[in-house]
């Protein structure tokens, strides 16, 4: 348990690295030095040396931390881990959920179902302990030659030259210095980067205090989100429940302003609270704690030289699974920019519109886990008296049950972005540009099924031309993968989904990103419209 | 579509009366209860966001100017 001390999921070795012995002006220079090894900062080291970077990984601590902390990870999360190599191993150890029920008091006002339809390969989330997460990616990282993970080694100091960074590292050991092309901070909510960068930022700062506790029983409640307001256990406030692998349920409770935030982590104060929750004594804690939250963004995701992803860059309250999910997002969009611009096959600006289409997607999900929060926890007697009218409509209407904000859950960011290039021909559905790709099951030409997401993994992550046959074929530009459905010898639609979710036509093609977004779709491609796309996409125009 | 401010109903002393008979009879905790739901239930129908903006804005442009007329009178 938290309070209890120290404990921890997994413990790894601090070793001393050459680059510690080097002289003062002889220091090892490395095309990337990414900072923080949470599942922002390792899925992007992973992800860049997939794409055959050479990157250190610098971590303060030398283990995973207890406590469950994020746990749900989104459908675009697990289809990003998929390109990583360890999507399977989170899902086979996850809780998959997609049905989620809301209750007023003692009843239940509703329930929603996050994923409705079949034929995507991964559930709308699981479940999964962020620990268990970073364990799996720690594990993805030592198969791979091109990461350097440095456990125990503390980031204290940052100059900014012209064309890289050099970082005063802290080790047991004593002081080292280490330069950078690029340094990511993935350093979390408290960021020492961005104090080095002197780029603190304000934001707002939510009063409301959460106790959330991880609780090991064997109970057969179904695997869904059940979310509360007002409950019978728990007057006045909210509670959230949560099933997590390894027979643990994660338990949020709202608690008020004025708690006492010692008083309330006490197990004796939380046990009776869950014990009539939960209707049984039948329980143990693993792990509780405290939090209150801010939801605020960094102006500029990029100083100089260093890179702000995942928490250090922008905070959202909790409901609506955004943070990690966000923070991962991050990473699948900047990784594809900054190997490019290492490997000189699109100018440094490009980087630019990483700060662009993240700081955007970072507005929207402060802006929808504001209006949770807000909704959890009205600010003034009329807030509290429009929530209490929602709820009481949603009794007995649609319209007040979509009212209900419980907490809005994680779906990919739609970007307006200079990468994209609108839409010149009619469409009446599918992706537009600036969209995450969407899934659906294919036959592959060995006659394998298989889905979309698949099969973009397979021509290399990378720019893709997704074409339906029986168009005037384009060849696609070199370097630039291709996913030919509906013809001899092609990918077939064998649910038809494929063309349901992507509006096509014989002919049509949408030419992907690198990070699975959509960057130009066509109607009738040609070579000339295409170059053109892959130029914008790539920052060459 | 924009907001409509022509008069809409046949007979708008009914739809007043409507209003005010709901709230006979309430006490004021009670009848804002029930403009709470009013108003949201209404909103919905709209289901439109800009002539819901435009209705916040033209009732709060009434409402300043109502207390500033209401200052004027007591000085």
């Amino acid at each position: 348990m938290a309070q209890s001390g120290f404990q921890s999921k997994a413990q790894f070795g601090y070793r001393r690295h050459a680059d510690q012995d080097r002289a003062a002006g002889s220091i090892s220079e490395y095309p990337v030095v990414v900072v923080g090894a949470g599942p922002v900062g390792l899925s992007l080291a992973i992800d860049l040396a997939q794409r055959g970077q050479g990157v250190v990984l610098l971590d303060d601590a030398d283990r995973i931390g207890e406590g469950s902390r994020a746990i749900c990870f989104s459908k675009r999360s697990l289809e990003y881990w998929d390109r990583l190599g360890i999507g399977s191993r989170m899902v086979d150890k996850g809780v998959v959920w997609s049905v989620g029920k809301i209750f007023h008091g003692a009843s239940q006002l509703y329930q929603f179902d996050l994923l409705p339809e079949q034929g995507h390969k991964r559930p709308a989330f699981i479940n999964l302990q962020q620990f268990h997460a970073e364990a799996y990616l720690v594990d993805r990282v030592q198969e791979l030659a091109g990461v350097d993970l440095r456990w125990r080694n503390k980031v204290i100091g940052l100059e900014q030259r012209n064309d890289h960074a050099i970082l005063t590292v802290e080790t047991p050991d004593g002081p080292y210095r280490i330069g950078a092309n690029y340094v990511v901070a993935c350093d979390g909510a408290r960021s020492l980067l961005r104090q080095l960068a002197g780029a603190e930022f304000a934001g707002k700062v939510f009063e409301d205090k959460f106790l959330i506790a991880d609780v090991r029983m064997t109970a057969e409640f179904p695997t869904e989100r059940w979310f509360w307001f007002d409950p019978p256990f728990h007057a006045g406030r909210s509670a959230l429940l949560h099933k997590q692998p390894d027979d643990i349920w994660r338990i949020d409770l709202q608690l008020n302003p004025d708690a006492d935030p010692v008083a309330e982590k006490l197990p004796e104060n939380v046990r009776p609270r869950i014990a009539r929750m939960l209707g049984h004594e039948q329980f143990d804690f693993e792990w509780i704690s405290l939090y209150k939250f801010q939801c605020r963004r960094m102006d500029k995701f990029i100083h100089g030289r260093v890179i702000f992803a995942g928490d250090a860059a922008h905070q959202v309250s909790p409901f609506g699974a955004r943070g990690a999910n966000s923070g991962l997002e991050d990473a699948e969009n900047l990784a594809w920019k900054l190997d490019r611009v290492l490997r000189k096959a699109s100018p440094a600006t490009l980087l630019e519109s990483y700060h662009v289409e993240r700081s955007a997607a970072a507005d929207e999900n402060i802006r929808e886990s504001t209006r949770s929060t807000d909704f959890m926890a009205p600010r003034t007697r009329q807030e509290a008296r429009l929530r209490k009218a929602v709820l009481s409509l949603a009794r007995e209407t649609e319209f007040g049950q979509r009212m209900v904000n419980g907490g809005r859950l994680s779906v990919p960011s739609i970007y307006d972005s200079p990468l994209s290039t609108p839409d010149r021909d009619t469409w009446r559905g599918g992706p537009r540009p600036g969209a995450s790709m969407l899934d659906a099951p294919v036959t592959t030409p060995a006659g394998e099924p298989a889905f979309l997401t698949d099969a973009f993994i397979k021509c290399g992550t990378r720019f893709t031309l997704l074409e339906f046959s029986n168009g005037a074929a384009v060849d696609p530009p070199d370097g630039v993968g291709l996913i030919r459905v509906g013809g001899e010898g092609d990918f077939s639609d064998s649910a038809g989904l494929v063309a349901v979710r992507y509006d096509a036509e014989p002919g049509s093609a949408y030419l992907l990103r690198p990070d699975g977004y959509v960057a130009a779709r066509f109607r009738h491609p040609t070579r000339t419209g295409l170059d053109a796309a892959l130029a914008r996409a790539a920052g060459n125009n | 579509m924009a907001l409509s401010t022509r008069s809409n109903f046949a007979k708008p002393d009914d739809a007043f009366r409507a209003v005010v008979e709901a709230h006979r009879g309430l006490s004021d905790e009670q009848s804002t209860d029930l403009d709470a739901a009013l108003v949201l239930i209404l909103a919905n129908h709209i289901g439109d966001i800009d002539v819901l903006r435009e209705a916040i804005a033209l009732a709060q442009r009434r409402m300043a100017e109502a207390s500033q007329q209401q200052q004027q009178q007591q000085q």
